[in-house]
């Protein structure tokens, strides 16, 4: 029965429908509902791991177990899961492995616009890129053939407009398939001998996979008016369709790398100028480039942002719809950090104390925004750690008094342990700001090893902070609650002055998380306010100012009082007030 | 064949654009069509400027739809209306919720609040239908059922779906608990003039 699936969705279903057993992965928008949605089904057992780099060799491990194994991570995520992903492309699999990477043309929810397909060349992997949810099925599906004909793991690539769109899906039943018995191989263990058949045979299999690709009807020609020809992928192809209709050729391809050469070179001699239309870098542009052909790609069309069908328009000098618009400036509506966020009381001490803050990935990344501006800058998931770690070791006491990392508890255990056992062994005088609120935030509240549940939400094994931060060396470690100012401020204080390495955890659940009890929204004792706005310095989304008071809406407030720790005319009530 | 038809449904993150969007995709695909509905999660679902694109016809491409592109406006929330009134098509309808939230700027005092955005959209050229759906809602019996009152105004203009398609399509698509709520703010939306 037909079905309007998002497309994360519908490769959830097609990993399931090819017999699927295993997912191990990181969450990371636009890929984290692959992961969840696969999870609904029992027959497939799905993890969320520490990071992307543990999912892959997870899931790899799994198919050398015998049964077919999937992950799925952000664009980024597979920077982290790199080491072992070329070194699997070596080794190869005792079935099926499917990685799949989204990327996010746009940056709609990520620090960088990298483009994932360096990668399938990099590592000699093939890439299969749907352009809506059921490409995404099939090819999620076709994926694990690809893969055990070849003995290579396969790329499944998506980008936020695949992933987040619903469209028309027809699922199909499931094959069941049978766990392959695992046999001891000595040409297995990837050292000098091995390793260097290993790259032969990968050599030889990426040349077989450049002839299927020639044949696959994955990558298909649709001939329509011959002086305009498109090479086009992904949601680009819809773009293609949308503004051309039939008033060009496209060669749409599904299988991104290895490309098809003769393909190619047959369908640039079948028309008169010849286009590629692609997100992000020229990767297949310079590809069509390198076979000697004349190809307009990057000098017509953007490297930086996401695509639409006006762009297409305009960069063809085609007209385009124009809609009404206002001459009144509209303000911005960034995102905010949520009314009653446990991370706020932090930021608001950091900003106080003028304390040079290196942050993390993760929804706290908003306390860069005004009017906390609270965050110097920030890199990748960890980085917070390592990187004020050299920071300190630059400037010396002037810094280790002034400065602090802030990370989540997500993101610490991705990939913020390395980076304080780098302190502690290498000593700098360094100071981590755990931001523990109990569940990986951003990404739409998936359990970690720290808070005690596994994906499906069962007990699991629990990462106990405190013990973990003195295992590794750090002496000094505390717990404050981020709602209580005065005892964040205290630790803030103690924590810089010291002269040792020190991690504070600011523990409180986020507010978001089913089940947190909220306490009743405050109101304005409108005969004390005297409109200071003091109380506004948090940038808390419930509380507005108007007839100039400020006024609290009752429908985002929960009640946390941090706001009340601020006003010195008693207008708002104090945590102490209570009965 | 027929023309694709656009509907983009606009609001602040948290005000529940997702469900409106699920149901309305539910409902045009029962009807036969090729439906895509995209939608942004993520970072801006955190209280920030949401949107979601709504597209059927007998086969949709482009998931996305774009300046100008956009037949009718769901708005929830009057400077959204505003911001994304460049997507409406020339002389496009656009159905608002009067209800207003302060994005931080304004919480800040960085920017202020335009005022007279109803009048200045007509002035614009778009056919603006404003009304407080949030009553509605609250009289419904959940503030968080002005999604569902929208979608009862904008069935208005969607002929041929039946009212009772819709009362199903909600029926299945919400919490049982939640139904009747759901149903009655859609059935009030819908009367609404």
């Amino acid at each position: 029965m037909k079905e309007l699936m998002l497309g994360n969705k519908a490769v959830a279903r097609g990993l399931y429908e090819a017999g699927c057993r295993f997912i191990s992965s990181y969450p990371g928008t636009p890929s984290t509902e692959i992961t969840e949605e696969a999870a609904r089904y029992e027959e497939i057992d799905c993890e969320w791991a520490p990071n992307e780099k543990v999912a892959l060799e997870a899931a790899h491990g799994a198919t050398l177990g015998g049964v077919r194994a999937a992950c799925a991570m952000k664009h980024v995520g597979l920077n982290v899961a790199a080491d072992p992903l070329f070194t699997i492309s070596y080794q190869g699999l005792n079935a099926g492995l499917v990685i799949c990477v989204a990327d996010d043309p746009g940056m709609h929810s990520s620090q960088n616009e990298q483009d994932s397909r360096h990668y399938a060349e990099a590592a000699k992997v093939p890439m299969l890129e749907p352009s809506d949810s059921e490409e995404a099925r099939r090819f999620a599906r076709y994926a694990f053939e690809l893969s055990e004909q070849y003995n290579t793991p396969v790329f499944l690539k998506m980008c936020t407009r695949v992933a987040h769109s619903q469209s028309v899906v027809e699922p199909e039943a499931r094959t069941e398939k049978e766990r392959v018995p695992y046999v001891k191989d000595p040409g297995k263990v990837m050292m000098t001998g091995n390793s260097r058949s290993a790259h032969q045979r990968v050599e030889k299999r990426t040349r077989e996979l450049a002839l299927l690709a020639e044949e696959s009807p994955l990558n298909r020609i649709e001939m329509g008016d011959r002086k305009i020809g498109v090479i086009t992928a992904s949601t680009s192809y819809q773009y293609a369709r949308e503004v051309f209709g039939d008033g060009a050729s496209i060669l749409k391809l599904g299988m991104t790398w290895p490309l098809p050469e003769k393909k190619i070179r047959d369908f640039a001699a079948q028309v008169e100028c010849l286009y590629v239309l692609e997100e992000l870098d020229p990767f297949i542009e310079n590809q069509v480039r390198a076979l000697g052909l004349t190809v307009h790609g990057k000098d017509v069309f953007p490297v930086c942002g996401e695509f639409s069908q006006n762009l297409v328009r305009r960069c063809m000098g085609l007209e385009a719809p124009e809609g009404a618009a206002l001459e009144e400036a509209i303000p911005v509506r960034p995102p905010v950090m949520c009314a009653g966020c446990p991370h706020r009381g932090v930021f608001h001490i950091l900003k106080k104390k003028k304390c040079m803050v290196y942050g993390d990935i993760g929804c706290y990344t908003l306390g860069a925004i005004a009017p906390l501006n609270a965050m110097d800058l920030n890199v990748c998931m960890g980085a917070s750690c390592s990187g004020l770690h050299g920071f300190v070791k630059a400037i010396g006491e002037e810094a280790a008094h002034h400065s602090v990392g802030v990370i989540g508890d997500s993101t610490f255990i991705h990939s913020g342990i390395t980076g304080i056992t780098e302190i502690a062994y290498n000593m700098s005088n360094s100071t981590i700001i755990i931001l523990d609120n109990s569940i990986t935030g951003m990404t739409g509240h998936q359990q970690n090893p720290t808070t005690g549940k596994n994906l499906r939400g069962e007990p699991a094994g629990k990462v106990n902070l405190e013990a973990l931060c003195r295992a590794v060396g750090i002496e000094r470690v505390r717990v404050v609650d981020p709602y209580d100012l005065k005892a964040v401020e205290a630790a803030v204080d103690e924590e810089l002055a010291a002269d040792a390495p020190s991690v504070i955890i600011s523990r409180r659940p986020c507010v978001m998380i089913k089940g947190t009890v909220h306490k009743p929204p405050i109101a304005v004792d409108a005969a004390k306010c005297v409109g200071c706005k003091a109380c506004m310095s948090i940038g808390c989304p419930a509380i507005s100012f108007r007839e100039k008071q400020a006024r609290i809406d009752p429908t985002l407030c929960i009640g946390c009082r941090v706001c009340g720790q601020l006003c010195r005319f008693g207008a708002l009530p104090a945590p102490e007030q209570e009965a | 064949m027929m023309d694709t038809k656009n509907i983009m449904i606009v609001g602040v993150g948290g005000q529940g654009t997702l469900l409106a969007s699920k149901l309305l995709g539910a409902v045009l695909l029962g009807r036969g069509y090729d439906v895509k509905v995209s939608e942004v999660h993520g970072m801006s679902q955190r209280g920030g400027s949401v949107v979601t694109y709504v597209r059927w016809g007998d086969r949709v491409y482009s998931p996305v739809i774009d300046e100008g592109e956009a037949d009718i406006i769901l708005s929830f929330e009057l400077l959204e209306a505003a911001r994304y009134l460049r997507f409406l098509k020339k002389g496009g309808r656009i159905i608002v919720n009067t209800q207003r939230m302060d994005p931080m700027p304004v919480i800040t005092s960085a920017a202020a609040y335009p005022e007279n955005l109803v009048e200045k959209m007509k002035s614009a050229g778009a056919d603006v239908d404003a009304a407080d759906f949030l009553s509605l809602a609250n009289q419904a019996g959940s503030a968080r059922a002005v999604n569902v009152a929208l979608l009862g105004r904008l069935s208005r203009l969607l002929p041929e779906i039946t009212e009772e398609t819709w009362l199903e399509a909600i029926a299945k698509g919400v919490p049982p608990k939640f139904v009747d709520v759901n149903q009655q703010a859609f059935l009030l939306g819908r009367a609404q003039a």
